[in-house]
């Protein structure tokens, strides 16, 4: 007998309207329609769902670690990009 | 309007509450048992909620009785002939095939009977109901595809697949029997009339099957009796398990 | 990059002084190789354990006495299926497999606690594996929601929430049974009397016989010693036994005002050791049971590969 899993799938769980698909976790399953079914009955017992996404886990791409530094650090000294850069007087009230 | 026997009810509710009883108590014995570990969870969320529904019809039973028996009294304390469920929900779990051939089943039944229960001029059936549609919904989505993964899978797969559906299709007829109690009822808008249901359950049946590359059985052989107390041999080590507790300790609290 | 041999690993040290700073390792990350195989190990571990524990309660969800508790009880039981696949999913962060896994559980490679190797016989069993096993695994795994490895601290916090429930679950069932016949409480006593030196093995060997412990502890992997834990885990179920008017079976268990906890008898460490090794009351039945639905399932999880392979063919060829 050839010993094959179900494929791995990342899921996603949407907790209320207005608020971003959070990653919760993962499921296996043979098919999407499965996949979904049992994230479903995985991570949203309790009603902690309203929306979810399944994906692939092999289709998700991710950053290196060692790429941190590049990716990331850049960013750091860019404080221009920050409201608190920027002087107004306290007399123009809030800004 | 037609006035509604207490008798009348109290035997709807019952056997209502029979129905998803028994089928709660054959699900949970896949505990710990599935083909994957996703799927015990599956069936445990189904038989949490046929046994939620089982506790309100059978709470609103012993209400209409008026006898003072809850929903423990009437699960626990009668016996055999005293269950109204159909032979199809009592059959054993066999193999994973075979509890979805008759969840599958079931719940192409159950889904247009609910909707339409969810209309009945009586307000606790009609709410019991109501909750019940949702749950239902899913549960025919989950066991239809099941059959027809496992119709359309491999081989073995198939020809267990047949084999289930040949297995538990002669239990379908009695979905569909109407008595005298449920014709009364039925004129009085409380009650499903069950004979309009059959197209609907047809089609969802073909559909699968179709769709499973299975084949629909025919069959004279069309097993009754389960409404009226005359179950199967297997039905009595259910209850004897089921109902041990309370037997072996009368009168305690839990 | 560095060179293995000229030296210890810079990374090491980075990694280190992360964990040092309560900071979280990530799947990604770089991490020292037996960190990984302990935490896969540990993980892995804990992910069995909560599979095997569906096996004794699971056995009383056909005999509950009442609705109520036969909703609650699939409640628990389902809920510990899904705490075992947060962890499986936690473990597969590391790159193990879950099939892996289970074949080193049923292969015999693999541990699980040592509590689910016991029988429930009564239904008494059901509150007290509710009120002492599964709050020993909640002070374990409160501990463990700071665990350095990001996964497997998040699974914890999201386990230890869920389980808030199950053990007031089982603590009400004990407080029916100690307030119903004398034949109720006597029940209750008899099951205690079985369950408390098993619970108690459930923190693991004695600080000075625990061989793991010391690196786990540096990684903070493990985060309080097995002493520490089994101490809190008696000081907390002293008085709730004395709400229930239970005796709990350890004539040395007494208060000591000095330490300002309480003092008990030896933990009969031999029972422990054979139960380990596969000689306890239910190892043989519970692993067959995981072997059977393992094996009597093959069919079906290969069907649903094979309609997917068919289904995806079959879109394939549409689409040409």
């Amino acid at each position: 007998m050839t010993k094959q899993q179900w494929p791995l799938w990342e899921v996603f769980v949407r907790s209320k309207a207005g608020l971003s698909h959070k990653h919760a976790g993962s499921v296996h399953a043979a098919d999407a329609k499965m996949a979904l079914e049992n994230a479903r009955d995985l991570y949203t017992r309790r009603g902690e769902g309203t929306s979810l996404w399944v994906v692939p886990a092999d289709a998700i791409v991710a950053s290196a670690p060692e790429d941190k530094g590049a990716l990331f650090d850049p960013a750091d000294d860019k404080v221009y990009r920050h409201p608190t850069f920027y002087k107004i007087p306290d007399d123009v009230g809030h800004m | 309007m037609t006035t509604v026997s207490n008798d009348d009810l109290f035997a709807y509710a019952l056997r209502l509450g029979d129905d998803s009883l028994i089928l709660g108590q054959r699900l949970g014995e896949w505990c710990a048992k599935s083909p994957e570990m996703e799927l015990d969870i599956a069936l445990m969320n189904t038989a949490l909620d046929v046994l939620g529904r089982a506790r309100g019809f059978l709470t609103y039973a012993g209400q209409v009785e008026g006898n003072g028996r809850d929903e423990d009294a009437l699960a626990f304390l009668r016996d055999v002939e005293a269950f109204g469920n159909v032979l199809l929900v009592e059959q054993p779990n066999g193999n994973f095939a075979d509890t979805i051939a008759r969840q599958f089943l079931f719940d192409a039944f159950d889904l247009p009977f609910m909707e339409a229960l969810a209309a009945s001029a009586d307000e606790t059936l009609s709410a019991i109901a109501a909750k019940a549609v949702k749950e239902t919904a899913y549960h025919l989505r989950f066991s239809r595809e099941w059959t027809i993964r496992l119709g359309d899978g491999t081989e073995e797969s198939h020809a267990r697949m047949q084999a289930a559906v040949n297995e538990m299709w002669p239990y379908v007829h009695e979905l569909f029997e109407m008595d005298a109690v449920e014709e009364r009822l039925c004129a009085a808008g409380v009650a499903v009339d069950r004979a309009a249901l059959r197209d609907r359950f047809e089609r969802t049946v073909a559909d699968t099957l179709a769709e499973a590359t299975l084949t629909r059985p025919e069959t004279s052989w069309r097993p009754v009796g389960g409404r009226h107390g005359r179950h199967t041999e297997q039905f009595g080590h259910l209850l004897a398990e089921m109902q041990w507790m309370q037997r072996a300790y009368p009168g305690c609290t839990w | 990059m560095k060179d293995a041999l000229s030296g210890p690993d810079p990374r090491e040290a980075a990694f280190q002084a992360t964990v040092d700073s309560e900071g979280k390792i990530e799947p990604k990350d770089w991490m020292p190789e037996a960190y990984r195989k302990t935490l896969i190990r540990q993980i892995s571990q804990h992910a069995h354990s909560e599979i095997i524990g569906m096996q004794p309660e699971g056995n009383w969800i056909g005999r509950a006495p009442t609705l109520r508790r036969k909703v609650a009880l699939v409640a628990k039981v389902q809920d510990e299926a899904g705490h075992g696949l947060y962890l499986y999913s936690a473990a597969e962060t590391l790159g193990a497999s879950r099939d892996d896994m289970v074949d080193a559980l049923i292969d015999g490679r693999a541990k699980y606690s040592t509590i689910f190797n016991y029988p429930t016989l009564t239904w008494a069993d059901i509150g007290t594996i509710g009120w002492l096993v599964d709050g020993a695994a909640i002070i374990n795994q409160v501990a463990l929601c700071r665990t350095s490895y990001g996964p497997y601290a998040r699974a914890m916090v999201r386990i230890c929430k869920e389980e808030s429930f199950h053990q007031r679950q089982g603590y009400e069932i004990l407080v029916d049974l100690c307030q119903g016949t004398a034949e109720q409480k006597r029940m209750a006593q008899e099951s205690l009397n079985r369950w408390w030196w098993p619970a108690l093995m459930m923190f693991g060997p004695s600080d000075d016989n625990s061989p793991n412990s010391a690196q786990s502890m540096a990684w903070k992997i493990k985060r309080l010693s097995n002493d520490e834990l089994r101490q809190r885990f008696v000081d907390q179920s002293v008085p709730q036994a004395e709400y229930l008017g239970l005796t709990i079976p350890d004539p040395d268990l007494k208060w000591n005002a000095e330490r300002g906890h309480y003092d008990f008898g030896e933990v009969p460490w031999d029972e422990f050791m054979e139960v380990l090794k596969g000689n306890g009351p239910c190892n043989r039945q519970r692993m067959e049971a995981r072997r059977k639905a393992r094996d009597d399932g093959a069919w079906v999880r290969e069907a649903a590969l094979a309609h997917a392979a068919k289904r995806a063919a079959r879109a394939e060829k549409s689409a040409a």
